[in-house]
């Protein structure tokens, strides 16, 4: 056996799937990076970054600054980056994992490589939530500096107060929505030629989560993130007369059931793209 | 209608295998009830667009399923793509590349999904190119390459893992002359290396020349199969033409065409030889003995002049193909 055949003989172990996952994902961080594909995507993180810089660098009023920053940057997190940013940000990357190559017939080739395709999933699935974690987690940092550091006591809470501890909250809200929403995408791509209908439903279940009785909330992936956020929105106009209070999830339980339905999620997903087909004529 | 040589007996992890297999996509017909036994060596695939060779070859690698029946490929199952791949390398049809990549590193990048460190994929990727002769644009990026560049980097792909089966799907297509000689020299080379080498090709006398055996398809059915020769001479319903060079061309046809079987005998427009078309060729050369024994005719060249593939195929399929 040669050196080059020796390098492969472990193929099947685990130290083999750990090996070919990462090149998967290395090879899908560099597709997304090509051609100025995920320009779009710099946009989505950092839109709210430039308008809060813009902010900071003309807005000179002193009275009252923590408390509403606080509020405007928790309803940026909250509903921007959450509820628009990363949900379309992941139904993009995840459209782009599979889909997007059986559109540039592309997909046999990892498919004709001695890897389970379950590995080439899960290697393709952790290229997009990294991108998606990063982008937005920087987008949230970003937005948080330019938010608390040009005035004096946004600086205090910062470095002395809870604006770490906020700041940490966000960041874990922002990569538990990448992997929830990453994970359902994906697997919508593997049951629908076009993901983006079923998007759409989803999009709206989201929406109207704060309006659906306590039993059907549970069936959202807000319910669960809403736990986590550290500053709660206050509900104000029609919206405050539909809404219905449920009782808050435990965060423990929050992460946890998030984490397990993002497991189910992925299970199911790596059980379907053993029997995907690869048949560009018929897409 | 087969002509199967004996190595069809190997153990089935020598062997390609199809068993009744049948694909239906959605309710067209790919491939239907098609069972084979292929040994190694050069194996064509041939037919007209649409007869279900794709199929086969994506059967094959599991990039489809079978609606009914059973692959094997050297006793593995299709979906089994961890043990399948390191051993089977296919040139697929599809001309289209991840963008913005080179040679080298499209191949290089594929060779890292087998699970190899970054100096094996690359010294496999770069012995892949020089094999077919893209040393020097390796280093370019592919969406700058012609046609035939873009064949031989899909075909350095197929061969970079060094697999024992290699399915390469019309694989001369948008080659140059020199292209198609020096791919064809190098695919009968690994057939003798007993390495399994299933192509499609629509040029059929270049692919007869260095097949050991032929699968004709027609509408997804297998109409004939085996040793090409083997083949010609099952297909009873055609009479097989035989050339005979000889200065006396008169005199042979003459009696020639006191034997039954004969049913043309035509002389050839030089005057130097005629062109026989008989029922039996066994009959045929044993008439032929007989006759330049007894009369002292002289034989410059007997050579048979339909049994190539080109034959074959017109016989079994191109009326087919012409009717529709």
């Amino acid at each position: 056996m040669s050196a080059d055949a020796a390098a492969v003989g472990d193929v099947g172990t685990w130290a083999c799937r750990r090996r070919q996952a990462l090149a998967v994902a290395g090879l899908e961080l560099l597709r997304g990076l090509s051609a100025g594909r995920s320009l779009w995507l710099l946009f989505l993180a950092f839109a709210p970054t430039f308008i809060i810089l813009m902010h900071a660098l003309h807005d000179h009023d002193e009275g009252h600054r923590l408390e509403r920053e606080t509020l405007i940057l928790a309803g940026i997190v909250q509903v921007f980056y959450v509820r628009f940013g990363i949900f379309f940000g992941c139904l993009g990357l995840s459209m782009r994992l599979l889909r997007g190559e059986v559109a540039e017939r592309t997909l046999h080739y990892p498919f004709l490589a001695p890897v389970r395709r379950d590995v080439l999933l899960l290697g393709k699935l952790l290229a997009a939530t990294l991108t998606a974690a990063l982008l937005f987690g920087a987008g949230i940092v970003a937005s948080t500096l330019f938010m608390y550091g040009h005035f004096e006591a946004g600086r205090e809470f910062l470095l002395e107060g809870a604006g770490l501890a906020h700041l940490r909250a966000n960041l874990l809200v922002a990569v538990l929505a990448c992997l929830g929403y990453g994970a359902v995408f994906l697997a919508l791509s593997l049951l629908t030629k076009n993901p983006i209908l079923p998007a759409v439903f989803v999009l709206l279940w989201e929406g109207m989560s704060g309006v659906l009785p306590v039993w059907l909330k549970r069936l959202s992936v807000t319910h669960y993130l809403k736990a986590l956020f550290p500053v709660e929105l206050p509900v104000e106009g029609i919206s405050g007369l539909f809404t219905v209070v449920a009782e808050p999830t435990p965060p423990w339980l929050a992460v946890s059931g998030l984490l397990a339905f993002v497991a189910l999620v992925v299970a199911f997903a790596c059980w379907r793209v053993r029997s995907f087909e690869i048949g560009y004529g018929t897409e | 209608m087969s002509a199967e040589p004996a190595d069809a007996d190997l153990p089935p992890d020598r062997l390609l295998v199809f068993e009744e297999v049948s694909k239906f996509y959605g309710e067209v017909l790919g491939v239907n009830r098609v069972s084979l036994r292929l040994p190694p060596g050069v194996t064509s695939l041939v037919g007209p667009n649409g007869s279900g060779k794709t199929t086969l070859m994506n059967l094959l690698t599991g990039l489809v399923r079978p609606s009914r029946g059973r692959v094997s490929v050297l006793g593995i199952r299709p979906d089994d793509p961890e043990r399948l791949f390191g051993k089977v390398g296919y040139c697929t049809q599809f001309d289209s590349f991840p963008a913005g990549v080179s040679g080298r590193s499209f191949v290089r990048g594929w060779l890292r999904l087998h699970g190899m460190a970054g100096a094996a994929a690359g010294r496999l990727a770069d012995e892949a190119l020089e094999r077919v002769g893209l040393t020097e644009a390796a280093g370019r990026r592919i969406a700058g390459y012609s046609k035939g560049m873009r064949q031989r980097v899909r075909l350095a792909l197929a061969l970079s893992h060094r697999p024992e089966v290699l399915v390469l799907d019309e694989p001369l297509n948008g080659l140059d002359p020199m292209a198609r000689a020096e791919s064809l020299a190098l695919f009968e080379g690994l057939g003798r290396e007993g390495l399994h080498v299933v192509l499609s090709s629509h040029i059929l006398h270049e692919v007869d020349r260095i097949s050991d055996r032929v699968v004709l398809l027609s509408h997804g059915y297998v109409v004939a199969e085996g040793q090409i020769h083997g083949v010609r001479t099952e297909v009873t319903d055609q009479p097989l033409q035989i050339l005979v060079r000889c200065p006396q061309p008169h005199a042979l046809a003459a009696r020639l065409f006191a034997a039954e079987h004969v049913v043309e005998a035509k002389v050839h427009a030089d005057g130097g030889g005629l062109l026989v078309r008989t029922r039996d060729a066994a009959a045929f050369h044993r008439l032929l003995n007989r006759i330049v024994l007894e009369h002292g005719l002289d034989l410059e060249a007997v050579a048979p002049a339909d049994d190539d593939a080109n034959a074959v195929y017109q016989y079994l399929i191109g009326s087919e193909t012409e009717a529709q």
